[in-house]
């Protein structure tokens, strides 16, 4: 991995700590180790105490090219306003046949790259099929202890039948664009489906009310917004409030310490 | 996977420069050379480099420039990596950099400079080789 010629590993515990108090390079080098499947790194962070640093984890997905970055800067910045700390996974695909991957989520949000409450980190899915990354589900559960307040992943862009999300966020959002289907579509199952928001992005372009219409006859949340300038995105992070319950410790898996 | 985890570059463009084809076939090349390569886009800070190259734990940041501010972009982004204790994280680049300013800036700390015309296998194999 990146940091094996590194000579002074830092314990996980001193990553974890760093890392609370704010420095990037510790929360970076952690993710790399669960990303590695690092044994110690990976059983560190289930053994964390999910119930004490509990932080709401927002999927976006969506086809590729409907504004999913350009949602997720938004959600930045309004998150921020809230002062709090945002920490954003963006996945794009590896190759099947070289392993490479060309991670280019982050360009629509490097408006936040120097702001110490938000880190971006890009992630390949190193073989993975179903819209995250091989570690993501892992990766999340450290951010909170890590000391982020929102959890925001952006998937690959994903086709009808990719909703490994659904196991990993809290809130489903699922971004469209006009011009992609008629009412069948809408009737569909995968995407769709899992989806507890559905954001009909791009909203200024021809097409968009026919969409909404058709969408609105199947799915109970359906929000219009133009992300590159902002437009419904408040009604988007409302709608995603409403959504968001913090489960009952009682509930939750049990957990050391 | 375990194991076999890909070696992570930033390749990015700084200052006020939109010539993006040449640093776009970089950036493809090494993907299909096996490497997740984070791009950042056009006309990005050193601050906004070196804090992405940061929290995307790469091995090296890679940069194009063609607006002929280099010497004061790459020590710059040089300096700031220093500031953070990040001085293992290889900086190199290529553009239209006169021969003389080269050693200059190797001097700095630039671990590579690749001008028009080189090959592209020997830009893969410089990268290749910070994995190892």
């Amino acid at each position: 991995m990146c940091g094996l010629n590194r000579q002074v590993r830092e314990t996980y515990a001193d990553l974890i700590a760093k890392g609370v108090q704010g420095n990037q390079r510790a929360v970076a080098r952690f993710l790399s180790l669960v990303e590695s499947e690092d044994p110690e790194a990976v059983s560190t962070v289930h053994s964390l105490n999910r119930g004490a640093t509990w932080a709401p984890v927002i999927g976006i997905t969506g086809y590729p090219g409907v504004g999913k970055s350009t949602l997720v800067n938004q959600l930045i910045r309004l998150y921020r306003r809230q002062d709090k700390k945002v920490g954003v996974l963006a996945i794009d695909p590896s190759s099947s046949r070289t392993g490479g991957a060309l991670l280019g989520d982050r360009i629509r949000m490097q408006e936040h790259a120097t702001d110490p409450g938000v880190f971006i980190r890009s992630m390949a899915t190193r073989g993975h099929h179903g819209g995250l990354a091989q570690r993501t589900q892992d990766v999340v559960q450290a951010l909170p202890a890590l000391g982020y307040d929102i959890i925001i992943i952006e998937t690959v862009g994903v086709g009808q039948g990719e909703i490994d999300i659904v196991t990993v966020a809290n809130v489903v959002v699922a971004v469209l664009a006009p011009g992609l289907g008629d009412d069948i579509q809408a009737m569909k199952a995968g995407l769709l489906e899992i989806a507890h928001i559905v954001v009909v992005n791009k909203k200024d372009l021809k097409g968009a009310d026919t969409a909404l219409r058709y969408l609105k006859e199947w799915v109970p949340c359906v929000i219009p917004t133009q992300a590159l300038t902002g437009e419904g995105v408040e009604e988007v992070a409302s709608a995603i409030a409403a959504r968001v319950v913090r489960p009952q410790p009682a509930g939750t898996v049990a957990h050391s310490g | 996977m375990a194991g076999a985890t890909p070696l992570r570059v930033l390749i990015g463009k700084v200052g006020l420069d939109g010539h993006d084809r040449g640093v776009k076939l970089i950036a493809r090349a090494l993907r299909d050379a096996g490497i997740e390569v984070i791009y950042t886009g056009l006309h990005q800070t050193p601050e906004q480099i070196v804090a992405s190259a940061i929290q995307e734990d790469v091995r090296a940041i890679g940069l194009s420039i063609h607006s002929a501010a280099h010497k004061t972009l790459f020590p710059r982004v040089l300096e700031l990596l220093k500031a953070q204790g990040a001085e293992d994280i290889v900086v190199f680049g290529g553009g239209i950099i006169p021969d003389e300013d080269i050693p200059i800036l190797h001097a700095q700390g630039v671990r590579r400079i690749f001008t028009p015309g080189t090959p592209m296998q020997e830009i893969v194999d410089f990268v290749k080789g910070l994995g190892q």
